[in-house]
């Protein structure tokens, strides 16, 4: 019997260092946890803020303001590459986005319970990428103090935006997408800032004051933000969809080889989830490195949860990338053959094999071992070598298809010019908003966490230790 | 039910309805590639020179320019005749409904590609479109050296940096002498006027005038069998066409 029992023990311990909803601690303990994760800063972390701010200073405002002085030309956009880096950012950081709707409402929706530590890390990646995707996008026009014209406001003339562009359906998607997204991640906020409201003084007491709306947690309060959660959680799934759909339209539509592919919408889609994966799996390493008491909240079963969802992406990835090639090969048209040779075997050629290796090679030679997948630094790097390469696609798609074209006596090759500090600056940018907001709002969704370990319980059924889950809603 | 007859009819239809009413026809046999056009577009239409760097790296600004191709490696080379190569004012162009502000429009009286400089916000989307690639944008503030600022031509826009701008068929040539035919009551005479580019070509490779006329000079060249219109096949139903080993 004492043999039995010392078994059954052993297996809940194990199951308790290995799963956070079945490690609960004391609301009032990990309310505080997550207070002193947003209070304490370390002289490194002012350092870092310091260095990413000169970045921004530099590689952001300041060179933003070179371009818009003296025109595109400091850029590298040329005749026939007419989009270039710019676009290319763009469709990373709207790729980026994409990762924060898919975990907090997709799994969600889907009741996956291993979400629930890390959906607001991952929203918050949406709102601030798309942030970054917007500064690309404006930096890209070549007037960019008309760029309000792209609005459909009442004016004198009657004049408003051509509904038949594409870049008009990206506009409003992608606006749409911010708007939605942004409230998506301020309503799940509300019961966190009002607990950080309760648990503050000073400067900190007004602005959680604001935020939190006057939330007591009353019952009819949760009822109407469970009810507004969860018709965002549902309304704002096709928006994700259409929004990388859309943005993929851009190409699609257009008359150019290589672009005018029906595939290109799913095809987007999954290259988004794939860097937004990526992505998210860093920030939380990064967070869980660098942040007080995370380790408790992101652990490595999180990794290896999220391990095998970029290992599925990464397979759909393949699947989609072979079905764009295979149908624009098997279509002969002259052209779209020269450009896919031209992909492969042109001096960009090199970009198109490390592309593969880092979307393909690399995680499925990795992702597959359930203890790789949970390792933080391998994930990582993986994520890392993920977001290479998707940026790669995205440069392949768009310079380097731009490169060629019907017209042989314009080929010519496009190289960067300020685009770079400018790509950097959105970078450091995205950095700067994040660290920001981890010490401004819980980056831990603490009522999430503690209502998940609220349902989860571990019974005894005879000699077996078993997880049950209880529906709560 | 619809069968095929009726879908060529309405393809008939359509490209009646976007058949021009300005057209231009390119003989490239008696090309010399002497860049006259090219000199003269620039002067009528106060293209700005971008400079030896830029040009090098595919930022020229000529709305019309002459492609020069060779078959076979050097020393056996073949040149092919010169290629002159301007907007092709497609009767369906692929650069109009791409734009999101409607600086790319089709002008319904004229039946030409127009650009509405003060609407161009700067997307490059018509450029990226466009299958002949011949839009070019204002990639700077180019320079106008004294006394370059004496010869700008007062008819048509200088344009600043970060907006596009194409060949107009010379517009402005179009529009005045509507407004002298208009006052002398009568219709536009064929060979009247013509665009800066045909009128400074020493060879008389570029016809340029009324396609809506059947009499015209131009229409009677555009029924020659061994005219060629280019990238036709997209359904871009464009205005110029070419003689080539005719």
């Amino acid at each position: 019997m004492a043999e039995h029992n010392k078994h059954t023990d052993h297996a809940e311990a194990h199951f308790r260092e290995k799963h956070l909803m079945l490690d609960p601690l004391p609301r009032g303990q990990m309310n505080e946890m997550v207070m002193e994760s947003m209070h304490t800063t370390s002289w490194k972390f002012w350092v870092v803020f310091a260095g990413l701010s000169v970045v921004v200073a530099y590689g952001l405002f300041y060179s933003w303001g070179v371009m818009i002085a003296e025109g595109l030309g400091v850029a590298g956009v040329n005749r026939p590459s007419y989009w270039g880096i710019f676009l290319v950012n763009t469709v990373f950081w709207i790729g980026i986005s994409h990762a924060g709707t898919f975990i907090s409402a997709i799994l969600r929706v889907f009741k996956a319970e291993f979400r629930r530590p890390f959906t607001r890390a991952a929203e918050l990646m949406t709102t601030f990428g798309l942030i970054q995707a917007g500064f690309s996008i404006l930096m890209h026009m070549g007037r960019v103090w008309l760029s309000y014209w792209l609005m459909p406001y009442p004016n004198q003339r009657m004049l408003w935006p051509n509904l038949h562009s594409p870049l008009t359906w990206d506009l409003l998607a992608i606006t749409t997408y911010l708007l939605s997204s942004t409230m998506y991640l301020f309503l799940p906020l509300i019961p966190d800032v009002a607990m950080a409201r309760d648990r503050s003084s000073g400067w900190r007491k007004t602005f959680y004051k604001i935020l939190a709306l006057g939330f007591r947690g009353t019952e009819g309060e949760w009822t109407h933000l469970r009810n507004a959660m969860n018709i965002f959680a549902f309304a704002i799934i096709p928006v994700m969809f259409s929004v990388h759909t859309i943005v993929s339209w851009d190409f699609a539509a257009a008359t150019r080889p290589g672009w005018n592919s029906t595939i290109f919408g799913p095809y987007f889609v999954v290259g988004a989830l794939h860097s937004g994966m990526g992505a998210v799996v860093m920030v939380l390493v990064v967070v869980r490195g660098t942040m007080k008491n995370m380790k408790y909240f992101i652990r490595p079963e999180h990794f290896e949860a999220i391990g095998r969802l970029m290992l599925i992406i990464s397979m759909t990835w393949a699947y989609f990338f072979f079905n764009d090639y295979m149908v624009q090969w098997y279509g002969g048209d002259k052209w779209t053959k020269q450009l896919l040779h031209f992909h492969e075997a042109g001096p960009m050629g090199w970009m198109w094999f490390v592309m593969l290796i880092f979307n393909v090679a690399i995680p499925w030679a990795v992702l597959w071992n359930a203890r790789w997948r949970a390792t933080p630094w391998i994930v990582f790097s993986v994520g890392l070598l993920i977001n290479v390469g998707m940026w790669f696609e995205r440069y392949i798609i768009i310079p380097v298809s731009l490169s060629i074209n019907r017209m042989p006596f314009t080929w010519r090759l496009y190289q960067p010019g300020i685009e770079i500090p400018l790509g950097i600056g959105t970078l450091a940018f995205f950095i700067l908003l994040y660290m920001t907001a981890s010490k401004l709002i819980p980056l831990i969704p603490v009522w999430e966490v503690q209502e998940g370990q609220m349902a989860h319980e571990l019974k005894k059924f005879g000699r077996e230790t078993v997880v049950t889950v209880s529906e709560l809603e | 039910m619809v069968t095929l007859a009726d879908l060529k009819i309405s393809e008939v239809k359509l490209s009646e309805e976007h058949v021009g009413k300005w057209g231009m026809v390119i003989d490239q046999d008696i090309c010399t590639g002497c860049q006259a056009c090219v000199a003269a577009c620039a002067m009528e239409n106060n293209i700005p020179f971008v400079g030896e760097e830029d040009s090098g790296y595919g930022r020229s600004m000529h709305w019309i320019r002459i492609e020069r191709f060779w078959e076979g490696e050097y020393p056996e080379v073949k040149m092919t005749p010169n290629q002159p190569m301007l907007c092709q004012q497609c009767g369906s162009a692929p650069c109009e409904p791409v734009c999101p502000a409607f600086a790319t429009v089709h002008s319904q009286a004229e039946k030409l590609n127009l650009q509405v400089y003060n609407r161009c916000i700067g997307t490059r989307y018509c450029a990226n479109n466009c299958p002949y690639q011949v839009r070019s944008f204002n990639w700077r503030d180019y320079e106008r050296p004294e006394p370059l600022p004496n010869q700008l031509n007062p008819d048509v826009t200088v344009r600043r940096r970060g907006i596009m701008e194409k060949c107009t068929f010379c517009i402005q040539r179009i529009l005045n002498a509507q407004d002298k035919a208009k006052a002398e009551g009568r219709e536009i005479m064929d060979g009247e006027f013509t665009t800066a580019c045909a009128q400074a070509c020493p060879a008389n490779a570029i016809t340029f005038g009324r396609m809506d006329d059947p009499e015209s000079l131009v229409s009677q060249l555009a029924k020659r069998s061994h005219g060629v219109k280019h990238l036709e096949e997209l359904g871009t139903l464009p205005n110029v066409t070419y003689f080539k080993g005719g």
